[in-house]
């Protein structure tokens, strides 16, 4: 049966899609429509079938039951390569990027044919110009950060002029300036017609940019809402059934000892696309939350290596960790002197993926007594398992299921548990939410500032800023490898923040210098 | 309707314990149209290579003697697999071990003891393996180097390098001439367990090893560390386990224990050192890790399996009139089908006729 595509019909019309996973149930009978030129949001919680619907509208996986029409055609959506031909992008949430290739060689393999890559490398130096989108496309793909490979991700479907563009949390790792960009490109790609499926877990974002929201819960649609007449509290209640927590937060002002402090803190980054850290002063104390802000590929990651041992620094004496030179100290030693570190990177990182949660307590939190005489004492392994799942509200079959089974948010908040319950007198935490539904994002924040009330040092480096205000006590700026001096968050606005981020700041010497050069860098991000 | 292979949601414990099994059954199936395709009746074949080899004490004596190897190897192979350390080598290890034991075993005086020279030829033979595999353990952590390469090219000097001891300096002045060293003295020779049988100590030593790596591999926490450190290295920096350690200990674990294997065939039924230590335990014993599951236990029930296609080729030789090389036949199809079987570890076959994408299997 061939009907040609009428007009007046929806971009995009799912009828009763459902898909089963063996017992599981992630999407039950779901219907979106979404019209020409329009931006609808995919509102839900991890784990609510957000993710496993747009696959299905991209042709990774294919539904157990129901029907797809695209312009009013019946479609069957075998492969992602079907779907770009029929004009659907997406950016996927987690990344489908190849780490040993290059940026243009990653996107090369995603168009039809054998693109020339010199030719492509200037297409995607101007469209990254246009919006706002700042890559070098003869970088590998492994050395570049969460963000930048979002941006990549971007690029690489906005290079197909889709008819139809899926967006899995587009704007977590943008500034301010950079989100405000993001969103009048894709009011103009609306405008020019295409539609837009736009899945974020910020609301106050769907509401300035979306013209309609479905809200899903536990694979079913649960209501339809236009965003302009909603607040982001009645959304949020659709969204997870009940009111938003709240964070409870009193602010402090720290004179408790110092437990990191980073004297000067000069390294020359070991790849060489990284970013070289100069000159970095930072100083964290006892019962309060420091926030280093910035856009990803700053220096966070150099920062995060230098600070956890990963990668240790020569000179001894540029880092104390509790009041002892820890430079040279691998992690392992770091973690004695009471470091707890919570990575950017939960699977392969943060926690072996085909091990257990008691294997992956083990990974870090050994020193609770796990070990006796070199032999690992299972039961207080399993019982600390138990205690960080129920405490931390992990959702999971239980301490033998292994990392990989579990969603991001849950998987983080059992990560931030096991660190948590080690009692580390200073916290060093990286995007504690990313990717992570506002109930879990709200928990996780709140045990932060539990920990930081219980008198323990925590810092936090985050691309979000509406999370570092809401949870630090002072706040300084990472950009071009330099760390602005921190101030308290009461006293500065989101935007001088966003100003610092561009590389901005006042009262340093040399200030002016540095802006010039980062402003060079990142400059067409400001440029409207 | 065709049959199409889907990811499994999480990989199958219960296939995983069932693959050697499935492996071994269909060995035993294709091994016998193999005999109906050499003309032999299958059942008479079957009777021959599976039961002759172990109908009497002796019979079982011959089937732990040559286990033996096999569990010291594999046990030792499976410590660095499990860390994702692909030692290749152990026959080259295997050999320095003999080579080392022998050199200990030429040396003695005639006041030796038993219980001073076996463990000195013990730990010479572990010094030997542990070396032939700290080249690649060097090269690996120094230059990143692929183990797999270095150590299977090593398996060769080793070769040339026992034929050059044979054929040159150690050579027996009363040996007609023949590639061998002297007759080790008694006090060389592992003492014999059971009257009449050629099964030495060095079983017991093998058993020891099996247990040894049990509390190593599944219990203690310098264990569980090389475990992170092979499957995910990101992971084990931030946790601050040592990567290069963990391809250390795998290779020498690996390397030491076939050196021991090696001082136990030169120390066991050889009895000398001859062009012959080649045997292909060390190529054998791979296989032997790989079906036992990386497991001590079930290292110790497939080196009993793998010893019983060794016998089973001697028999098939003797009273079927086939070719020596039978038994490799053997192993090849045993891991052969294990590979087939451990596909369906992580993925499983559907039947239904597939109404939306024929090709989603090909996608993640």
């Amino acid at each position: 049966m061939q009907l040609s595509a009428r007009p007046d019909a929806p971009r995009l019309d799912l009828r009763g899609v459902c898909k089963r996973y063996g017992a599981l149930v992630a999407n039950d009978a779901i219907d979106l429509t979404v019209q020409p030129g329009e931006i609808h949001a995919v509102l839900g919680e991890n784990g609510a079938g957000k993710s496993t619907l747009m696959k299905i509208i991209y042709g990774a996986t294919q539904p157990s039951a129901g029907e797809m029409r695209w312009c009013g055609e019946r479609v069957e959506v075998a492969s992602p390569r079907q779907a770009r031909g029929l004009g659907i992008g997406m950016v996927f949430q987690h990344f489908a990027l190849f780490e040993t290739l290059t940026v243009v060689e990653n996107v090369a393999l995603a168009l039809p044919g054998r693109p020339d890559l010199d030719d492509l490398a200037s297409r995607i130096d101007a469209v990254s110009r246009r919006y706002g989108l700042p890559t070098d496309p003869r970088r590998l793909v492994h050395v570049l950060s969460v963000g930048e490979r979002q941006r990549v991700e971007i690029i690489r479907c906005l290079l197909q002029n889709p008819r139809l563009l899926i967006m899995d949390e587009p704007t977590s790792v943008l500034t301010p300036q950079a989100v405000k960009k993001l969103f009048e490109t894709l009011r103009q790609l609306a405008d020019e017609g295409c539609s837009i499926l736009y899945i974020s877990h910020k609301l106050d974002e769907i509401q300035a940019l979306c013209h309609a929201a479905t809200v899903l819960r536990n694979g079913r649609v649960t209501g339809h809402c236009r965003p302009q007449d909603e607040t982001p509290g009645s959304m949020a209640r659709l969204m997870i059934g009940k009111d938003l927590p709240v964070c409870e937060r009193i602010a402090s002002s720290s004179t408790g000892e110092v437990r990191l402090q980073v004297n000067a803190l000069t390294q020359a980054a070991r790849d060489p696309f990284g970013v070289d850290l100069k000159d970095i002063d930072l100083e964290v104390r006892a019962g309060e939350i420091v926030g280093v802000a910035g856009v990803s590929g700053n220096g966070q990651q150099e920062l995060l290596w230098a600070l956890s041992g990963e990668r240790t620094i020569e000179a001894a004496e540029r880092l104390h960790v509790c009041g002892v030179d820890a430079g040279r100290l691998d992690p392992a030693e770091r973690r004695r002197l009471g470091l707890g570190f919570v990575p950017e990177e939960r699977l392969g990182r943060g926690a072996v993926p085909q091990m257990t949660l008691a294997s992956n307590a083990l990974l870090t939190a050994h020193g609770q007594g796990m070990v006796r005489h070199g032999i690992v004492r299972n039961s207080v392994v399993s019982a600390f398992a138990e205690r960080c799942i129920a405490e931390y509200g992990v959702k999971c079959s239980g301490t033998e299921a292994p990392a990989q089974s579990l969603s991001g948010g849950n998987l983080q908040k059992f990560i931030v548990g096991r660190e948590i319950m080690q009692s580390p007198r200073l916290l060093v935490v990286a995007q504690p939410t990313w990717g992570v539904d506002v109930g879990a994002a709200a928990f996780i924040r709140q045990a932060l500032i539990d920990l930081r009330d219980q008198g323990t040092a925590v810092l936090v480096i985050s691309e979000e800023l509406d999370e570092l205000f809401e949870v630090c006590d002072r706040l300084a700026v990472i950009a071009g490898g330099r760390l602005s001096p921190a101030v308290a968050t009461r006293d500065i606005s989101v935007e001088k923040i966003g100003v610092w981020m561009s590389g901005l700041w006042p009262d340093l010497a040399g200030a002016a210098l540095v802006g010039a050069a980062i402003h060079e860098e990142i400059g067409h991000v400001a440029q409207a | 309707m065709w049959p199409r292979l889907e990811r499994r949601a999480e990989a199958s414990p219960r296939m995983r314990c069932l693959s050697p099994l499935i492996a071994v059954a269909l060995t035993i199936i294709g091994g016998l149209a193999v005999f109906a395709l050499l003309g032999k009746s299958p059942v008479q074949a079957f009777a021959v290579f599976f039961v002759n080899p172990v109908h009497d004490l002796y019979g079982v004596s011959e089937l732990l003697l040559k286990a033996t190897p096999l569990m010291l190897i594999g046990v030792g192979l499976a410590v660095g697999y499990r860390a994702n350390v692909w030692n290749i080598g152990a026959e080259g290890q295997f050999i320095l071990g003999a080579i080392f034991a022998t050199g200990v075993a030429l040396q003695l005086p005639e006041s030796a003891s038993r219980w001073w020279a076996l463990p000195l030829m013990a730990v010479a033979g572990a010094i030997g393996g542990g070396l032939w595999a700290a080249v690649p353990a060097f090269l690996r952590t120094r230059f990143h180097t692929s183990e797999i390469l270095v150590s299977l090219m090593l398996v060769y000097i080793a070769q040339f390098l026992a034929s050059w001891l044979v054929y040159g300096p150690w050579k027996d002045p009363q040996g007609f001439n023949f590639p061998q060293t002297r007759l080790f003295p008694d006090t060389a020779l592992l003492p014999v367990m059971i009257e009449g049988t050629r099964l030495n100590a060095s079983f017991m030593l093998a058993i020891a090893a099996l247990l040894g790596a049990y509390v190593f591999m599944q219990r203690s926490f310098r264990g569980f560390q090389m475990q992170v450190a092979g499957q995910a290295e990101h992971a084990a920096r931030y946790a601050g386990f040592s990567a290069s350690r963990a391809v250390w200990g795998g290779l020498l674990a690996g390397g030491a224990m076939a050196g021991v294997a090696g001082m136990s065939e030169v120390g066991g039924p050889m009895g000398q050192l001859t062009t012959q230590i080649s045997t292909g335990y060390g190529f054998a014993a791979i296989i032997v890790a790989f079906v036992g599951r990386l497991h001590p236990l079930g290292i110790f029930f497939a080196s009993l399996l793998m010893a019983l296609l060794y016998l089973g080729g001697e028999q098939a030789q003797q009273y079927l009139n086939l070719p020596a090389s039978i038994s490799n036949v053997f192993q090849g199809m045993l891991l052969f089908f294990l590979l087939a079987a451990d596909l369906f570890i992580t993925y499983r076959l559907r039947w239904a006729a597939p109404s939306f994408g024929r090709r989603a299997w090909m996608q993640r």
